[in-house]
């Protein structure tokens, strides 16, 4: 067996909080902490870029593999990645680091803490994109969220004990139904493995319900309406990197799982759900860009944007075209660079002004225009314009649609408008206009290390929006082949 | 050297936009109007290429998304349709660079500014050049953009960027029909690609698509969404209402992209689809329609404001209108023709308006101004050639176009048509009027200014009245010159396959007192308006208390703001607060996890009640429950 490249992913971060404990300071600056959790995750990103290099696009088999066994006869410990997790653990690689360096800016009381919960939710988020067994999957997958529990409920905002519960129950009631599933599939087929089931399938009769407790826990990380509400009110409370992992690697989580998961084991009754996934994710795009269009508080509206976001990412992978699953990676992979930007530059100025909402700001341009440049950038890239990523996806995804259900395509497409209505009324509010409030005169212009994460988030956004070609080959052959498993499967009910 | 055509204009941008602070605001302005200028020449060069060789190219710079069986490429696509739009968008813009050396001389933000122009320029080359539907919709929203940058450029003024946003959206409301022609376009024929989609059109013209219950021919519904994008860029009635805002902007700004360019580029979007169009004579006919229509409203609406750069920008929408309904009848070589003669005349009426309200300093309202003809002569006398071309006053480009427009609308012989070239005999009588009223109020009669003295106000400099007078040729000889080229008779060679015509254009003529009666109306109105707005200045006034509800009803140009404002933005709003507020809030939550957890506490504390310590009260339920578990047992 060669060397467990994706084990070393997953470990290496624990490692590194294993070494976070054993530092002393625990308060204020605590420079050698954030080092040493800067090295792992830097160290993590290059080996994660190394696999990519390495990574076989002309397949769509697991690469990677590795197969331990874990509980004799029942679990093995499996991972392997496909043209399709693979994106997403360069994701979180990519923004982990960047996640780290905002921290002085925003985290102030018990660094240490914070950036051990920080490195042991990366190993997990990777240990979720590349499982290869159900048990696996569902281990890394609920483990996630404790962290991101303990982000919110201690690093958090005033309301932080009511957001965090409503997140942790939300995905909870999702989560139990799952690991019945889960177990139901075992003794249905006698395996979790994921590329054993691929092959030999389950059985027709259970298929709909196992679906709908797969989509159970998925819809409500995804999210997806109606029970969206956990989101708005975890972005708001927690703090800035809290919110940028949420937004960009953790909602990936479940769209990950759609495709993976409810497409790849249950294609039948994916089949017959798909008209309620479209209704739900055209409800999500239209109602949540009107919500947010309305918003006074930035992050909240950022919040529901990634809703109407995620709405997109949802209809593209029911459309089981070639254009709407491959949109929609691109999409997730867009807006974990978009949102995670848009959240990050709303941090810049709640560290300087501790205010979110949109009244307290105006006519920021003139005071700091830097800011003001990438925030446009962003801004542009969450609406979707040609020429950054976010056309890419929403474009492909909506193609796709319009092949499978052109009335789905006609309503979603509505949401491309309100996209760029609510977005540019933000920035409008914010950055443009007479500057009012006399505190602004004060305000400084990005940092260093904002400026250098910020920058770091527009580079993807722009050159994938031009050139998104190692984004599509990478997962081409890996979707062909879903889409044309699929269809067999189907042809074969 | 066709590539740096196109990437000129973006290498000056780039270097204006991120290092104009550094090499300071006289060398980004050289910068920008010089490489700006190099492309335009470079244009020409090839544009005479075009008439003479023959010269077609589509050079492929690089792939952009490929995607299953979605292939675009980064292209250039060189005929002679492209190539004249290369003409009209690079000669225009860099007579506009030049011209904002002058104009924008006291403004703090001048690299940002020609950054902006540079990069406009850009993205409407990538449009015009595109071979393929998706690289004209990034060039398409490109445009979008940088207007939307240009007119909130003063973003201290709240009225600019609320314009700014109004312009983006309501083009987003055609983008959205236009993106889903796109996708419909993927859907039918698998490609995006122009020349593999004009090929398989003929096959699936007797299609029918089921959309909600009915039934529509595929053709005639990828043209009505294609044409719904045409629409909002090009501000035709209904979404129209963002382009008299968009006067916001700086004038410059509004002579290159919302008067020469952006604003024809639907225009040029049906003329480049007329493969598809021929094979829809409904939609062409709709087209006729409302195009016709949008020429009429906006010239009723333009005789009665005040502002002199709404008033032209009304004109623009009216002269576009023109353009449509050229292209609804099957001229769309005429459409061109007028595409290619107003973007001269019409940037030159801007450019020197702009020329004006820099001699007012900045009053732009035409009440205000007057008498000052003999202190502005060569601004006087450019507007007035840009005047005369505009109202098609004889042998001048406007005369040649607008003309042909109405011929062929006529020659077409259907009742659109007929309507039509009725509807455009009387719009260019308005049209006429109404800009007569402007150089007669602007120039003529008393001096109304309060703020300034007469003396005060100043001719414009030289690198100004320069791009006015090259724009003031075009104006007078781009018609007699051009006419043979784009419309003349019999052999239509220049456009080659560019443009489709499924049947030949007439080529009868129509009857001697149809072809003198615009003509005789347009130099009859040159004394009307005289009269009106010059002799007797009481005259139209007594007219406008006369009939208050019309004269209101144009001076609130239909009333289409209020309307639009109740009927989407308002709804949206409380459409927004509702879901947020009720459905969200009370429903979801109250129902969801705040509900559940206030349900199970009230549960609890009901379930504290049963443990109430008093071991009678525990002695009587088990009597209960034993009596109730023997009775059973019993029964049983």
């Amino acid at each position: 067996m060669s060397f467990p490249i994706l084990s070393s992913l997953i470990i290496l971060p624990i490692i590194g909080s294993l070494f976070l404990f054993f530092t002393k300071d625990n308060e204020g600056n605590n420079l050698t902490a954030k080092y040493v959790a800067l090295f792992t995750t830097i160290v993590n990103f290059l080996i994660s870029i190394y696999l990519w290099i390495s990574f076989d696009q002309s397949t769509s088999n697991f690469q990677f593999i590795e197969d331990r066994t874990w509980i004799k006869g029942f679990i093995n410990y499996k991972v392997g990645v496909d043209g399709i997790s693979i994106l997403f653990i360069i994701l979180t690689t990519f923004i982990t680091p960047l996640c780290i360096i905002s921290v002085n800016n925003s985290v102030k009381n018990r660094l240490r803490d914070f950036l051990i919960a920080i490195l042991i939710m990366e190993s997990f988020m990777i240990g979720v994109f590349c499982a290869l067994d159900l048990v696996v999957f569902y281990l890394f997958f609920e483990a996630g969220l404790i962290p991101m529990f303990l982000i919110i409920g201690i690093w958090g905002g005033p309301k932080r004990v009511y957001s965090a519960f409503k997140f942790f129950l939300y995905t909870l009631l999702g989560s139990v139904l799952m690991l019945v599933a889960i177990i139901s599939i075992y003794w249905i087929s006698g395996t979790t493995d994921v590329v054993k089931l691929y092959d030999i399938g389950i059985d027709v009769k259970y298929q709909n319900l196992l679906w709908l407790a797969f989509f159970s826990s998925f819809a409500v990380k995804t999210p997806m309406w109606p029970v969206h509400t956990w989101l708005p009110d975890a972005h708001v409370e927690a703090p800035t990197a809290g919110s940028v992992l949420l937004a960009a690697i953790l909602l990936k989580m479940a769209g990950y799982g759609f495709i993976r998961f409810s497409l790849g084991l249950f294609p039948i009754a994916s089949e017959v759900f798909t008209p309620l996934i479209y209704t739900l994710s055209v409800i999500a795009i239209i109602f949540t860009s009107l919500i947010a269009l309305m918003q006074e508080d930035m992050k909240k509206l950022i919040a529901y944007s990634s809703v109407a976001h995620m709405g997109f990412v949802t209809l593209g992978i029911f459309t089981l075209q070639q254009q709407g699953i491959e949109g929609s990676i691109i999409q997730m992979i867009s807006h974990g660079l978009v949102s995670a930007a848009l959240f990050l530059t709303v941090g810049v100025v709640y560290d300087r002004m501790h205010s979110r909402l949109i009244s307290t700001y105006g006519g920021l341009v003139s005071v700091i225009p830097k800011y003001s440049i990438l925030f446009m950038l962003f801004a542009l890239a969450s609406l979707g314009l040609p020429g950054t990523s976010g056309f890419i996806g929403e474009f492909l995804i909506l193609m796709g649609a319009f092949k499978d259900n052109i009335l789905v395509a006609v309503l979603a497409s509505l949401g491309v408008i309100l996209g760029a209505a609510y977005i540019l009324w933000l920035y409008k509010r914010v950055v443009f206009g007479k500057l009012i409030n006399q505190d602004l005169k004060k305000i400084v212009d990005l940092n260093k290390s904002e400026y250098f994460i910020l920058s770091c988030l527009a580079i993807p956004i722009l050159f994938f929006g031009f050139y998104p070609d190692p984004l599509i080959n990478t997962i081409e052959v890996s979707v062909t082949d879903l889409i044309n498993m699929h269809n067999i499967n189907i042809a074969n009910k | 050297m066709e590539l740096s055509i196109i990437f000129l204009p973006l290498i000056a941008s780039i270097i204006s936009g991120f290092f104009g602070r550094y090499i300071g605001d006289r060398n980004s302005e050289i910068l920008t109007s010089a490489l700006v200028s190099i492309s335009a020449l470079l244009s020409i060069y090839i544009f005479y290429q075009v008439i003479v060789n023959q010269y077609e190219e589509n050079i492929v710079i690089a792939t952009w998304i490929s995607s299953g069986s979605l292939d675009v490429n980064w292209s250039m696509l060189i005929d002679p349709l492209s190539a004249v739009m290369l003409v009209v968008v690079t000669s225009v813009s860099a007579l506009v660079h030049i011209y904002s050396i002058g104009y924008m001389s006291h403004d703090p933000h001048k690299p940002r500014f020609m950054a902006y122009l540079s990069l406009f320029t850009f993205a409407m080359l990538m449009l015009v050049t595109s071979d393929n539907f998706i690289q004209l919709f990034f060039g398409w929203e490109g445009v979008g953009l940088c207007s939307y940058f240009l007119i909130g450029f003063w973003f201290k003024k709240e009225s600019a960027n609320a314009a700014a946003i109004k312009a983006f959206i309501v083009n987003r409301v055609g983008d959205f029909g236009f993106a889903l022609g796109i996708f419909l376009i993927f859907y039918l024929f698998g490609t995006v690609n122009y020349s593999e989609v004009f090929q398989q059109i003929p096959t699936v013209v007797d299609k029918d698509l089921s959309f909600l219950g009915s039934e529509f021919k595929v053709v005639d519904l990828v043209c009505l969404l294609l044409f719904i994008g045409a629409m909002g860029k090009s501000a035709q009635i209904l979404l129209h209402t963002w382009l008299p805002d968009a006067m916001e902007g700086p004038t410059p700004v509004s002579a290159l992209i919302h008067a020469a360019t952006m604003v024809t580029a639907g225009v040029f979007l049906v003329v480049r689809c007329s493969p598809i169009y021929e094979y829809s004579p409904l939609i062409l006919n709709f087209i006729t329609i409302v195009g016709m229509t949008t020429a009429f409203f906006a010239a009723t609406v333009a005789l009665v404001q005040t502002d002199i750069k709404k008033i032209i920008a009304y004109s623009t929408c009216s002269q576009l209108g023109y353009m449509f309904f050229a292209a609804g009848v099957g001229a769309y070589n005429v459409a061109m023709f007028h595409l290619f003669t107003h973007a001269f005349f019409k940037a030159l009426l801007f450019l020197g308006s702009g020329s004006v309200i820099h001699a007012f300093k900045d009053e732009q309202n035409i009440n205000n101004m007057g008498g000052v003809w003999k202190k502005l002569p060569y601004t006087y006398a450019l507007m007035i050639i840009g005047t005369l071309a505009l109202t098609g006053f004889p042998f001048l480009s406007g005369f040649y176009s607008k003309d042909a427009i109405i011929e062929f609308a006529y020659l077409k012989g259907n009742t659109a048509g007929y309507y039509a070239a009725g509807i455009g005999i009387v719009t260019a009588f308005l049209t006429s009027i109404y800009s007569w009223r402007l150089i007669f109020k602007t120039f003529h009669g008393k001096y109304n200014n309060k703020k300034i003295k007469i003396e005060e106000t100043h001719e414009s400099p030289l690198v100004m009245l320069i791009p006015l007078f090259i724009l003031s040729l075009g104006a007078v000889f781009a018609g007699v010159l051009f006419k043979g080229l784009f419309i003349g008779h019999g052999d239509n060679l220049f456009w080659a396959e560019s443009i489709k015509f499924l049947e030949p254009l007439s080529t009868n003529h129509p009857p001697l007192w149809f072809l003198l009666l615009t003509p005789c109306l347009v130099l009859a109105s040159i004394p009307i308006a005289y009269y009106l707005f010059v002799k007797n200045k009481e005259l139209p006034n007594s007219i406008a208390s006369m009939n208050k509800p019309m004269y209101d009803f144009l001076v609130n140009k239909w009333y289409f703001d209020e309307l639009y404002n109740v009927l989407f933005i308002k709804s949206s709003k409380k459409l927004g607060l509702f879901l947020w507020k009720f459905c969200d809030g009370v429903i979801i939550d109250g129902f969801g996890p705040d509900g559940i957890s206030s349900l199970i506490k009230k549960f609890s504390i009901k379930a504290t009640k049963f443990q109430s310590g008093f071991i009678y009260q525990y002695a009587f339920v088990m009597l209960l429950g034993f009596s109730a578990l023997l009775t059973f047992l019993i029964v049983k």
